[in-house]
């Protein structure tokens, strides 16, 4: 590895902490005091001497065909060093998360508005901004493929990838059309007439979702730098190491080993690192070059640099008998996949099926859709095809409960899965599911003092001084959702780890490898908590995070302290045991009842043996295990039977709401949450990684969404796109429930996207309740509540 | 140009800076402070915020020359290298208010100058000043929490004023 003199380096090398707690406790973020000293190394605070700032040039339109590309001038501009098109990519131009689709600069044509037509480098941002203006780009503007009608009747309006592209892409499994991918899930009779005539109520709901963004707020950033050996190393802020490199190498023409990643200062995700941004761009700047190069996206291009959470059309019939049972279910879910398919398909697979939600419904018939079309591209974001799922079949539990005159909560609870319960694919629950208990938890919670509407600053409108309490109603809603952890459909997305231990100044001290990527949720912590446990030692020093050891999977579907975690503690015990070995041929122990604590061996029957100091001396055991989750199946494509999902999480929420129906304004007065953990490993993150995820539910309810219009963003920025303030966010109480589930490491349970789920469609319930509207769309915004447009 | 102020405390110049250019940028680019943070570098996040001469302010939205002779302090300048993390700093790590820690920088400088003018906020008073910095990861409850511990243990242990 060659050296290099990068301001922040030092902050990507590894963190050392002693600390007495293993998992169960809350001990500290490692991490912790570097970030609230300003010190800790983001991927956009990284600098290198004689770096070069990289820039990209991106479409005005959402679809067109390019007829020329002018770089001359560009090129003669002072301080520019390169500028590229797709014709000066070295190797593949298509690289794709799941689908290989995507080119790395436009080729001939644009499918979408903020596509990367050229990159720069140069010595200065403003250079750059300027040498980008100068590029001439000739485009014929072709009629934007936007909507669900104009994407399924491509005879018409045309092809966004034309069908012998997309059957190459998708090795001839591409559907049909516009259509990325499309799942069905059938299961008792399917839904029918004779089905249809065993209920007594019907209700029918149309929804929609709006398209969200992460916005997590380290922008998109990195530096590429040319290594002697022709090869790259990055240094990025990304969910997957090995992904990016496995994407990144064909397109440089290099092979894997010479393109090396670590992983920078991550400034949250969310699903928005999954696919690739300017990882590219830098590396291939980097190697025409050979000098390092830097790109930093600002917030607008950030809004263009990554996918968005799929905005979804769904329509939901359910049938109950007059006492509450569900009897049957039928839905249709229409997801806008955009330009390139992302993670489209794996999200179809998801919202299919989970389309049902927690609940036993004998008779299914499902069908979900991606599309491909000229608006922004779509793929994951934290709840990944189930989010938008539970706000239609949550929404339409409150309209079959206003139907049958019941308790929403009661008629959840009667329909509720629970351990056992089968799956609408055919797989059994074989882990607790307290669905029923969660929703009881959060209803016994006492609910928030009426309002006294002595503080504005506690009513809709807040600042703005709206209203001292007239026009104010309050609403209280509930909702309850089911999530898969892991990779779903038969991937085998395994993790490896490293663990090391030695005797380091005469004490013995464990160093944990991963390619974890550490985002913000804790990884990292639960890491050393998880050494300590098997170990029983208080010194852990975390390595950083790079492709020198094997994959770590994506730090995404709710997966990493199971299957990362469950690596370190697989490798943990691997050395422990190694330790126990040198133990017996040293001493000639022969019991079995041998444990590590305190820094010594302990025998159950002859207590303290040795120390680990002493056995160890100066030998280290240092062993790397691989972590496979059980194995899953494909869901069959026409009825969407089959083993699909490793684990499931379910979270329940009640929200507390004050409306101004004369304004349309709302505020959430208290967003309470109830969530099985399986095991609570770090009660303290657990516990954020909550609040976190409901807070983004939240925002889904009441502001959060890019607008299009014919393909082209209209609010690409934090003025225009709202996430929620600390004053639009309520005190929210957590109720954690602690039943292990048998095939989890540790009984734990994957816990950042469960609340994203169920948050919506609770805060939404709430308004309801509040004004009896019936509000079929989120973002609900002020017009849908006065009635005064949208 | 040529700017020249004092950063947390010391005399520093910044040499061929362009007049387009923020004070963020100057900082995080041209003086090795990266601590404040460029999430949206148009004053909406909050991320960025420094002390200029002693009131808190975006620094994307201050261009590089209005700093000229001028005081900036960063998170960079709030630990005493000789007693360690400020309160404040130290009260974010322990209550969880950190995940990704991307807006910590400008929610310390914020809470900082918070308790210094009303050293025990009321939770609405703490939600108006921090409202003008964004957190992605945290739901704010631990924020919440950071703030209120900090704020017990300054009244606990009086210290000078801060300036």
């Amino acid at each position: 590895m060659t050296t290099h003199t990068i301001r922040g380096e030092k902050n990507l090398q590894s963190i050392t902490t002693a600390h007495p707690d293993g998992i169960g406790g809350s001990p500290l973020r490692p991490d912790g005091t570097l970030k609230v000293k300003g010190e800790f190394a983001y991927s956009s605070d990284l600098w290198h001497e004689d770096m070069l700032w990289g820039m990209a040039l991106r479409a005005p339109h959402a679809r067109a065909r390019i007829l020329s590309v002018d770089i001359s001038e560009a090129v003669a501009q002072p301080g520019v060093y390169a500028v590229l098109t797709h014709e000066d990519i070295p190797g593949s131009k298509l690289y794709g998360l799941e689908v290989v689709d995507q080119p790395a600069l436009a080729i001939d044509q644009i499918r979408y508005h903020g596509e990367a037509v050229a990159i720069v480098a140069a010595d200065h941002p403003e250079t750059a901004r300027r040498a980008l203006a100068k590029i001439k780009v000739e485009y014929e503007v072709l009629p934007p493929i936007v909507t669900e009608e104009q994407c399924l009747d491509p005879e018409t309006h045309g092809y966004v990838h034309e069908p012998h592209e997309a059957a190459k892409y998708t090795n001839g499994a591409h559907a049909s059309g516009n259509v990325v991918h499309s799942q069905k899930v059938v299961s008792g009779l399917g839904v029918n007439d004779e089905v249809r005539a065993l209920a007594d109520v019907v209700v029918v709901g149309e929804y929609e979702v709006g398209m969200q963004d992460q916005a997590f707020l380290g922008p998109e950033s990195g530096l590429a730098v040319p290594a002697e050996d022709g090869g790259i190393d990055l240094y990025i802020a990304t969910q997957w190491l090995h992904v990016d490199r496995q994407q990144i190498a064909p397109v440089l023409g290099l092979p894997e080993n010479k393109v090396r990643l670590t992983l920078a200062g991550v400034g949250g995700a969310f699903g928005g690192r999954e696919d690739l941004s300017m990882q590219i761009h830098a590396c291939l700047l980097a190697q025409r070059t050979g000098k390092p190069v830097k790109i930093v996206y600002s917030r607008e291009e950030s809004f263009f640099g990554h996918v968005h959470r799929h905005p979804a059309k769904m329509r939901y019939e359910h049938g109950a008998t007059r006492d509450g049972k569900l009897v049957y279910m039928d839905a249709r879910i229409v997801l806008d996949g955009g330009a390139y398919a992302s993670a489209s398909p794996a999200v179809v697979g998801n919202a299919s099926s989970l389309s049902v939600g927690p609940y036993e419904i004998p008779n299914v018939n499902v069908l979900a859709i991606a599309l491909y079309s000229n608006n922004p591209s779509c793929g994951a974001m934290r709840g990944f095809g189930a989010v938008q799922a539970c706000f239609a079949y949550e929404s339409q539990l409150d309209k079959l409960a206003v139907e049958l005159g019941m308790d929403p909560v009661e008629l959840r609870q009667l329909n509720a899965v629970s351990q056992g319960s089968i799956m609408p694919t055919g797989q059994e629950i074989d882990a607790p599911a307290p669905v029923a208990e969660l929703l009881q938890k959060v209803k016994d919670l006492p609910l928030p003092h009426p309002n006294d509407f002595q503080d504005v600053r506690g009513l809709p409108g807040a600042l703005s001084n709206t209203s001292h309490g007239e026009g104010i109603v309050r609403g209280v809603g509930y909702a309850v959702g089911i999530k898969n952890v892991g990779f779903s459909e038969g991937f085998d997305d395994y993790s490896t780890a490293r663990v090391r231990l030695e005797v380091i100044g005469g004490e013995p001290v464990a160093m944990v490898h991963t390619a974890m990527a550490e985002v913000g949720q804790g990884g990292v912590t639960v890491h050393g908590q998880i050494a300590r446990t098997e170990l029983g030692v208080e010194r852990v020093t975390i390595q950083p995070a790079n492709t020198e050891v094997g994959s770590a999977g994506s730090t995404s579907a709710s997966r990493q302290t199971y299957m990362t975690g469950g690596a370190v503690k697989l490798a943990a015990e691997a050395v422990r045991n190694a330790l126990f070995a040198l133990g017996r041929e040293r001493y000639g122990w022969t019991g079995n009842d041998l444990s590590l604590t305190g820094g010594k061996v302990v025998s159950a029957t002859n207590g303290v043996l040795v120390s680990i100091a002493d056995l160890l001396g100066d030998q280290a055991i240092d062993l790397t295990r691989e972590h496979h989750h059980r194995p899953t199946v494909a869901f069959d494509k026409e009825t969407g039977q089959g083993f699909g999902h490793v684990q499931y999480t379910f979270c329940a929420h009640r929200a507390v709401v004050d409306v101004d129906v004369e304004l349309g304004l709302v505020k959430v007065v208290e967003l309470a949450a109830a969530q099985d953990v399986g095991k609570a490993l770090n009660p303290l993150s657990v516990v954020g990684q909550i609040q976190g995820g409901s807070t983004q539910g939240l925002g889904l309810a009441v502001m959060e969404e890019i607008i299009t219009r014919d393909g082209k963003v209209r609010n690409p920025s934090f003025t225009d796109y709202l996430i929620p303030t600390i004053l639009d966010t309520p005190p929210q109480p957590v109720e954690i429930m602690e039943l292990a589930d048998p095939n989890a490491p540790y009984g734990l349970r994957g816990v950042g996207e469960a609340p994203t789920l169920s948050s919506t469609p609770a805060i939404v319930s709430a308004i309801r309740a509040a004004t009896g509207l019936a509000l079929n769309r989120v973002p609900v915004r002020p017009e849908h509540l006065t009635g005064t447009g949208g | 140009m040529r700017v020249t102020f004092r950063a947390n405390g010391r005399q520093v110049e910044a040499d061929d800076v362009w007049e387009g250019e923020s004070l963020l940028f100057m900082l995080r680019e041209r003086l090795g402070l990266p601590g404040s943070k460029n999430a949206c570098e148009q004053g909406e996040c909050g991320s960025c915020t420094v002390y200029l001469d002693g009131a808190t302010v975006c620094s994307c939205l201050v261009a590089a020359g209005q700093v000229q002779g001028r005081e900036v302090r960063t998170v960079e300048g709030m630990a005493d290298p000789d007693t360690g993390l400020d309160p404040v700093q130290q009260a974010f790590v322990d209550a969880g208010a950190v995940q990704c820690g991307f807006c910590t920088p400008g929610l310390l400088i914020q809470t900082h100058a918070l308790l210094d003018r009303d050293p025990q906020p009321g939770d609405n008073d703490i939600r108006e000043a921090l409202s003008g910095n964004l957190c992605r990861c945290t739901g704010y409850e631990k924020i919440m929490d950071a703030v209120r511990l900090a704020s017990a243990r300054r009244c606990a242990t009086p210290s000078e004023a801060t300036p």
